[in-house]
């Protein structure tokens, strides 16, 4: 129940559960004694009942309660088994010892799921069960397990969507400020969703009058959140595209590209999609260079947290190196398959076919030798926009929306949204509300988002000036808006090309460009806390995040070009903010100097502190061996083994962070990388 | 002497008190006193219970309206000398208008059970409810809850009124911003009270509402708080239930002020699920108001007061020595002593002045073949001032009540309406305003569009409002113009402590602790 004061115990409660205590101890004993004897008599079953009702939460004797059933049920004699009222006692009296825990304690798991249990088992009214629960949910509106229970009475009995929807309206009519009601209407809409029900398709009908009803709410009290919890689902509703698509890709869709040649050519093909998806593989998305359809070839998903999926995927290429002729161009030619095959997590397939090719060419390798590399406003000049990669960033700005989507339910998509701003805007003049301007700068991203192909994004100031007022507003909440902050900053960087253009410079000395490449992203110094819109960054080979926020680079993984990174003065805290890195296969030089790497003990951050017996990241049996001799900071430079051991670095600074005063970390770094030539601006041997 | 014959004879003839008259008033002294261990003779000259606060057949009901309206022979002084005083009826109604526009109804005469001083309901969280509970009476009456309030516009229209956080909700009339400002305010006074209660002074005080508002008017408060005309009428008219136009300014006979106004919204919102079979905050008595004196008559009997009916009394006898109050002559010419006298308004005694220019109040009683919304059996509807036309200076406020309060036979429904005015062209006006935009007078006229309730029968009445008064005896107040008991009820208890100094107005019962009390209060109403 909610909003009830606790008492103070007084000595006479003190008194009172000394002796409850004691009861429930000599219940107990003999509960496990007869529970380890496997004694089912009535007697044993009638000692077990009394423990319940005074502890409800004890698990092991709901699970004695089920063996006993099952024991009953099974060992009946055949006079009993005739009579279907023998076992329909027994489950009453099960059913009138959950009730009686219930009312000691309506939130106890296990009574409720022994319920559950006994109820699937059948025999029993639902008339019964819907009065229980009628009682329950008078008693406590939001009790979430009530409603839990409602959900399965209702899947096991058949009782109608729309019944429940009923149900849930008069519980939202009586008092609005109950999640669990529009949880439940949430979940009960998106069954009415999926069956395509009379009355709930297309969609728009119903989300209209949602909006309408849920607007009442939010209008009463904007400081109520839970109906502002139910218009987020229902914004996500109206803007989910309802499958996959690939976005983005490197290279990009009829792009030439022009390779170095080395020993060998290789390249990643990166595919980025708008939400993780699973399922890419050799069936699945077919490459073909030069009408040769490649068998063996293999997609990894780009992802540091979960397996077998990703945003992104990749896989490399590479032209067969008798070929290699400067003169030649290849074309290569990248389709879905079978794009019922990749699905997202939910399970929806990405049923629209799509297609991309580009061509690449080969160029000789003007083997140079390898300098330092800064970062500095020194070494940069503005760009000249007449560079040929200018030409492949540009593609990532040509409309590539596919128009999958019917005209007149975009329309209104983009009409309910513009009406929703309106509404809230309205709201916000007299109500000073953090959830009324979280949900506006939501709705207008969605407009933004609905509006853009290519076109510049309308509402970013109003929405970054939404964010900046929720920072001040809701202190506890700050580094959530900071990072909403970032990304919109971020989405409006990369809005266009000329906006884009305005964050890329151009290396004076050319010495070292075929580590570079010729542009380098600078978003330093922007304050930025997240990073994202990877889907227009695809091309960065040299990025610089230096002097930002930075907790996570997490999606930079994407970026399979990247060869320069910058994260100097961030606030990284440890080298399992760094895990995006052990994708990122072509990285030269790194700069993480002036992080706080080492500094904080236990990252509070994760659920697991990363260790070689964490299973976050797979084990490498070798680093034991590695790391002989430096046990004592195992863990630190676990970390570092895992992320840099894959990486062939040429330049590294790591100065300025806590873990560096331990100069056995400098001399295990340094063993570690061992084509490493600078560290801290020092040339190494 | 045939007649002093069918008057039995009272034994015994000496009473700590002698109470005149069955009304609410009279029976609450009655059950106090009786509670408080004194031994009770009550009166009344009526053969039923309740005075001007008993509900009637229609029959009794006109009978009743027009006895207590006609001026009466002033009877010749019985005795000069100065040891009596006599008892003489004082008609409390005037301008009794009687009009029947369906003959059968008579035939149904009895099936009515028909207020004298309605409108009028009980509000969950109300004094009214709290006495009946405290007193045990609760045990003797059943009430339902009234199924709706509206506010009329004038044209016919009828709008729920939003009186809750839910009900602002569910509303389908108000604009999303009406919804917030209207619940806005809501929440600034529950704040306000909440963090008046609160012990923790520090947490909350930019909560409490300041002093200098609480004294302002209150409509000047909501002024400041920007609420809009229409939000103001919906709070001042439909839920603290005011009765002057507010916004009239110096003219208004009765400004609420903020500190009253923040009370009565407080007592709305507290009987909103105060009892958990009741729906809203308001619930009336089923068989009709009649029953509350009743029920306070027997909780009297109980404690052992003594109960006569068809009694009159025809004089008060003093003591020779100081002219003090002594006893009263029966019309059977039986004497009887007591120590004290409490009498209803329906006499006057000679030698008390009677207050010349008394307030009034115009009542109205209308019976109609159909309820205003269909599936609504009992209803309140309020018409804020100015709103049927423009010079209605107080709000109006009708009550719809249906068979299911066992108050008319099935299919037929009783309207009561009440004005505050200062005279009867006034009063008649306003009830006949609400009643033109209420209802259709014949059926026959086919006028299809409009669906309003045709009127079967009305009574149209005046009514003198009358303070309770400490004199040589005590004189008991009339009906109020008020939707609920409240005032009575402070006006009576301060009678009986005035009566009774030192003795409690019903002591709590010991045998009731609070945890039964609470099982209690779900009896009070009964839902059927």
């Amino acid at each position: 129940m909610h909003g009830r004061p606790r008492k103070s115990a007084t000595p006479v409660d003190e008194n009172a559960s000394a002796l409850k205590a004691a009861k429930i101890r000599s219940l107990q004993t003999q509960f496990l004694q007869n529970h380890h004897n496997n004694i089912y008599t009535k007697e044993a079953l009638e000692l077990n009942a009394k423990l319940l009702e005074i502890n409800p939460e004890f698990m092991t004797a709901w699970n004695y309660r089920k063996l006993a059933f099952e024991h009953n049920i099974s060992s009946q004699s055949e006079v009993e088994k005739a009579d279907s009222d023998h076992i329909k006692s027994i489950i009453d009296e099960e059913l009138r010892v959950v009730e009686n825990a219930l009312r000691k304690n309506f939130k106890s798991y296990g009574a409720w799921d022994h319920r559950k249990w006994v109820v699937s088992k059948g025999n029993s009214s639902t008339e019964r069960e819907l009065k229980l629960l009628n009682l329950f949910q008078k008693q406590d509106t939001r009790n979430f397990h009530a409603w839990n229970y409602r959900r399965f009475i209702a899947g096991l009995k058949n009782i109608s969507d729309e019944k429940e929807l009923q149900f849930t309206t008069d519980m939202i009519n009586d008092n609005f400020s109950n999640y669990s009601a529009w949880h439940n209407r949430s979940v009960l809409l998106t069954h009415l969703l999926e069956k395509k029900v009379e009355g709930y398709s297309p969609k728009e009908i119903f989300l209209t009058e949602e909006y309408e009803f849920v607007r009442n709410a939010v209008f009463t009290d904007p400081d109520d959140q839970s109906g502002w919890f139910y218009h987020l689902w229902l914004l996500d509703q109206t803007v989910k595209v309802d499958m996959p698509i690939m976005i983005s890709s490197w290279p990009p869709c009829g792009s030439d590209i022009n390779l170095p040649i080395a020993n060998k050519v290789t390249f990643p093909v990166v595919l980025y999609f708008n939400e993780t998806v699973k399922g890419l593989n050799s069936h699945t998305v077919s490459v073909e260079t030069e009408s040769d359809v490649s068998k063996d070839i293999t997609w990894s998903p780009l992802s540091t947290n979960k397996f077998g999926c990703g945003q992104a995927w990749v896989t490399h290429l590479s032209i067969p190196h008798q070929e290699l002729n400067s003169s030649k161009t290849y074309e290569v030619k990248i389709r879905s398959e079978d794009s019922q095959g990749i699905t997202s997590l939910s399970g929806v397939p990405c049923s629209q076919p799509w297609s991309f090719s580009f061509r690449v060419s080969v160029c000789l390798d003007e083997k140079q030798s390898f300098g330092k590399i800064t970062f500095t406003d020194e070494s940069f000049c503005t760009i000249d926009t007449s560079l040929k990669s200018i030409q492949l960033l540009k593609s990532y700005f040509e409309v590539t929306k596919s128009d999958d989507e019917h005209p007149t339910s975009s329309k209104w998509k983009l009409e309910m949204i513009a009406s929703e701003i309106a509404q809230y805007r309205e709201l916000l003049t007299w109500a000073e509300c953090k959830i009324g301007k979280l949900t506006l700068a939501r709705l207008l991203m969605a407009h933004d988002a609905m509006m853009s192909t290519g076109t510049s994004i309308t509402h970013v100031e109003e929405v970054l000036e939404l964010y900046s007022e929720l920072m001040k507003l809701d202190p506890p909440h700050y580094q959530y808006y900071k990072n909403e902050h970032s990304l919109v900053l971020l989405k409006q960087m990369t809005s266009c090309m000329e906006s884009l253009l305005k964050y890329c410079w151009q290396y004076k000395e050319s010495s070292s460009l075929n580590i570079t490449g010729s542009i380098c992203l600078r978003l330093n110094s922007l304050s930025l806390s997240r990073i994202g819109s990877f889907e227009r960054l695809l091309w960065v080979q040299s990025l610089d995040l230096s002097h930002n926020q930075l907790h996570s680079i997490e999606g930079l993984e994407a970026l399979q070009l990247l060869s320069c990174l910058n994260l100097s003065h961030n606030k990284l805290t440890s080298f399992t903010a760094l895990e995006p890195l052990r994708f990122l296969k072509s990285l030269k030089v790194l700069n993480v100097s002036h992080n706080e790497i080492g500094a904080h003990t236990v990252d509070t951050r994760r659920y697991l502190c990363s260790s070689p017996m964490s299973h976050t990241l797979s084990y490498d049996p070798s680093f034991e061996e590695f790391a002989n001799g430096d046990d004592a900071k195992l863990v630190n430079f676990w970390e570092a083994y895992s992320i840099f051991g894959g990486l062939n670095l040429m330049q590294l600074d790591v100065v300025g962070n806590v873990i560096v005063d331990d100069e056995r970390f400098v001399l295990f770094l340094v063993k570690l990388l061992p084509q490493l030539k600078w560290l801290d601006g020092e040339e190494l041997h | 002497m045939a007649e002093t014959e069918s008057y039995p004879p009272i034994d015994p003839t000496n009473f700590d008190l002698i109470v005149v008259g069955t009304g609410l008033p009279e029976s609450i002294i009655a059950a106090a006193a009786s509670a408080a261990g004194k031994t009770v003779l009550h009166l009344d000259h009526n053969p039923f219970y309740g005075s001007h606060y008993s509900s009637l057949t229609l029959q009794d009901l006109t009978s009743f309206l027009r006895s207590h309206s006609e001026i009466p022979k002033t009877n010749p002084p019985q005795s000069d000398d100065t040891e009596t005083l006599d008892v003489n009826p004082r008609p409390l109604y005037s301008d009794v208008e009687i009009s029947s526009y369906d003959d059968s109804l008579e035939e149904h005469s009895r099936k009515f059970n028909l207020d004298l001083a309605g409108p009028r309901v009980l509000f969950c969280a109300d004094s009214a409810v709290n006495l009946l509970l405290k007193s045990s009476a609760n045990q003797y009456v059943e009430f339902k809850n009234i199924d709706a309030n509206y506010i009329g516009d004038g044209n016919g229209n009828l709008m729920n009124v939003p009186d809750s956080k839910s009900a602002v909700f569910k509303d389908k009339t108000m604009k999303y911003s009406e919804k917030n400002q209207l619940n806005s305010f809501f929440k600034l006074v529950q704040g306000h009270l909440e963090a008046v209660k609160s012990v923790d002074v520090a947490v909350d005080d930019e909560k409490i509402i300041s002093d200098e508002d609480l004294e302002s008017p209150f409509v000047v408060f909501m002024d400041k708080m920007k609420l809009p005309p229409k939000i103001k009428s919906i709070i001042l008219y439909a839920i603290a239930m005011v009765d002057y136009d507010q916004d009239a300014g110096e003219s208004c006979k009765d400004i609420l002020k903020t500190k009253d106004g923040i009370d009565r919204l407080a007592l709305y919102h507290s009987s909103v699920g105060r009892f958990p079979n009741a729906l809203g905050a308001l619930i009336y008595p089923i068989y009709g108001q009649g029953e509350l004196p009743q029920a306070f008559c027997r909780r009297a009997a109980v404690k052992g007061c003594l109960y006569v009916l068809r009694m009159p009394v025809i004089s008060v006898l003093l003591n020779k020595d100081n002219g003090n109050y002594k006893g009263v002559k029966l019309v059977s010419g039986q004497e009887l002593t007591s120590d004290k006298l409490v009498m209803d308004p329906s006499f006057t005694i000679t030698s008390s002045n009677s207050p010349s220019n008394v307030s009034k109040l115009a009542r109205g009683i209308c019976i109609t073949n159909s309820a205003l919304k269909p599936d609504i059996s009992s209803c309140l509807v309020i018409y804020p001032p100015r709103s049927l036309y423009p010079d209605q200076a107080t709000s109006i406020r009708v009550l719809q009540l249906g068979s299911s309060l066992a108050v008319s036979p099935s299919g037929k429904f009783v309207f009561y309406i009440s004005v505050v005015c200062d005279n009867a062209i006034e009063g008649k006006k306003s009830l006949q305003a609400a009643i033109d935009d209420l209802f259709s007078l014949h059926s026959d006229e086919t006028e299809s569009k409009e669906l309003k309730p045709t009127l079967l029968w009305s009574a149209l009445y005046i009514q003198d409002l009358i303070e309770g008064s400490v004199g040589p005896v005590v004189m008991t107040p009339t009906p109020d113009g008020n939707l609920n008991y409240n005032d009575l009820l402070d006006a009576t208890s301060k009678l009986f402590k005035k009566l009774y100094p030192d003795d409690e107005f019903f002591p709590e019962t010991s045998n009731t602790d609070s945890s039964d009390k609470i099982e209690d209060d779900s009896e009070v109403v009964l839902d059927s």
